[in-house]
């Protein structure tokens, strides 16, 4: 079936790109105090964010480091370090 | 043990089901906007048809020939998102099958108060079932932050630019959700991103009430506020904390709740964060402009009875 000009049928696809190329610094997460408060996982923008059980992270195909996880963490459990090549 | 493991190993397997707004978007690092339209995709649930206006939000989730969407989403104009919305309910009611999917219809800050205001009240008027989310940015980001209806008072923008005459922008923030209330229909609130509890239950309750629902959520920018990406709840949360941006829920045109300030801060503090307002602290005579933002703030604070 052709389909018409415009269009995309693959819902989605937006995965095909990794915007992780974009990042310049990432989230390490300590996993030492975290309480599953889960905020980390609510306010990514990217919902990239994964985990369960105090066991938080963060799909580094497209996480853009942006560090709000960081900074919205109440026990301060996550760090954003420098990423060095 | 063993079975305790695979409890914990099923409900991680659950912890990674993906938004409806798939990750591999294109908006900047931090971004608001982005953070707000995933929020309410994710409570709004799979089974919604979705339009969207010109802005950002179409440009960074539909690059051709990716989509970020993972239900069926319709961009055409920037004026017309609400009335291709109204198009889809009819045709769905026309179907007989209205009862399968609820209908969204989206825009931002300039497509609802600016371009698309006539379709939008068209879509009131006619009292269709859909519920309308303004993603409220405070100018036209993605064409460079240009000034809208809805940018507050003095903010620079490339439009209404500060410097030796000029403060910035000259008016003040269109009061979309009385505009909206106004027209006599059933559901209006606001929402911001600092928030999103609130903004899952309101998105929840927008949707179990039928007829047309206006939802406006405020959404920072850190291109165009000129803020740290890191900062976006932060700012989100001052503008609230301010006064300068209330929340609060109107059913059938009746203020029905309000979001109270838990701890009042001056307008100073989100001000400074945010690099459109730094001449404000710059200019000779600033703190004048100031006094005048804060007395905006506090009669805000007033008429919603936010203390």
């Amino acid at each position: 079936m052709t389909k018409p000009e415009g269009t995309v049928s693959k819902p989605g696809s937006s995965k095909e790109y990794k915007t992780g190329a974009w990042r310049t610094k990432r989230p390490i997460f300590k996993q030492e105090k975290c309480n599953d408060c889960r905020i980390c996982v609510a306010v990514c923008p990217d919902g990239v964010i994964f985990g369960a059980n105090k066991k938080y992270w963060a799909d580094l195909d497209y996480c853009k480091g942006c560090g709000i996880c960081v900074e919205e963490c109440p026990l301060k459990d996550i760090e954003l370090i420098v990423e060095v090549k | 043990m063993a079975k305790n493991e695979v409890t914990i190993e099923k409900k991680e397997k659950e912890e990674i089901v993906e938004s409806l707004l798939t990750p591999g978007h294109k908006a900047c690092t931090g971004c608001g906007l982005a953070l707000a339209a995933r929020t309410v995709m994710n409570t709004a649930g799979k089974d919604i048809i979705v339009t969207a206006a010109t802005g950002c939000l179409e440009v960074f989730s539909t690059s051709y020939p990716h989509s970020a969407w993972k239900m069926p989403w319709i961009h055409s104009l920037f004026e017309n998102s609400a009335a291709v919305a109204a198009g889809i309910e009819v045709a769905l009611k026309a179907l007989g099958r209205e009862k399968e999917a609820k209908i969204i219809a989206q825009g931002g800050d300039g497509a609802t108060a600016d371009i698309g205001i006539g379709c939008l009240s068209g879509m009131f008027e006619r009292g269709h079932n859909i519920l309308y989310v303004c993603y409220d940015n405070e100018a036209y980001m993605n064409t460079g932050v240009q000034r809208s209806g809805l940018t507050p008072f003095e903010a620079w923008t490339s439009t209404s630019p500060s410097g030796k005459v000029s403060w910035g922008n000259p008016t003040e923030k269109k009061n979309m959700p009385a505009i909206a209330a106004a027209h006599g229909i059933p559901y209006v609130a606001t929402a911001s991103v600092a928030y999103l509890k609130d903004l899952e239950k309101k998105v929840k309750k927008a949707l179990e009430i039928v007829g047309p629902k206006y939802l406006q959520i405020h959404a920072p920018c850190p291109l165009g506020w000129a803020h740290e990406p890191y900062d976006t709840i932060k700012v989100a949360k001052l503008a609230v904390q301010t006064g300068l941006i209330p929340i609060y829920e109107m059913e059938n045109g009746v203020i029905t709740s309000v979001r109270k300030i838990t701890k009042k801060a001056p307008v100073e503090e989100y001000l400074k964060l945010q690099g459109r307002f730094k001449h404000l602290f710059k200019k000779p005579g600033f703190e004048k402009e100031l006094e005048r933002i804060q007395a905006m703030a506090d009669a805000t604070i007033k008429k919603f009875n936010l203390m």
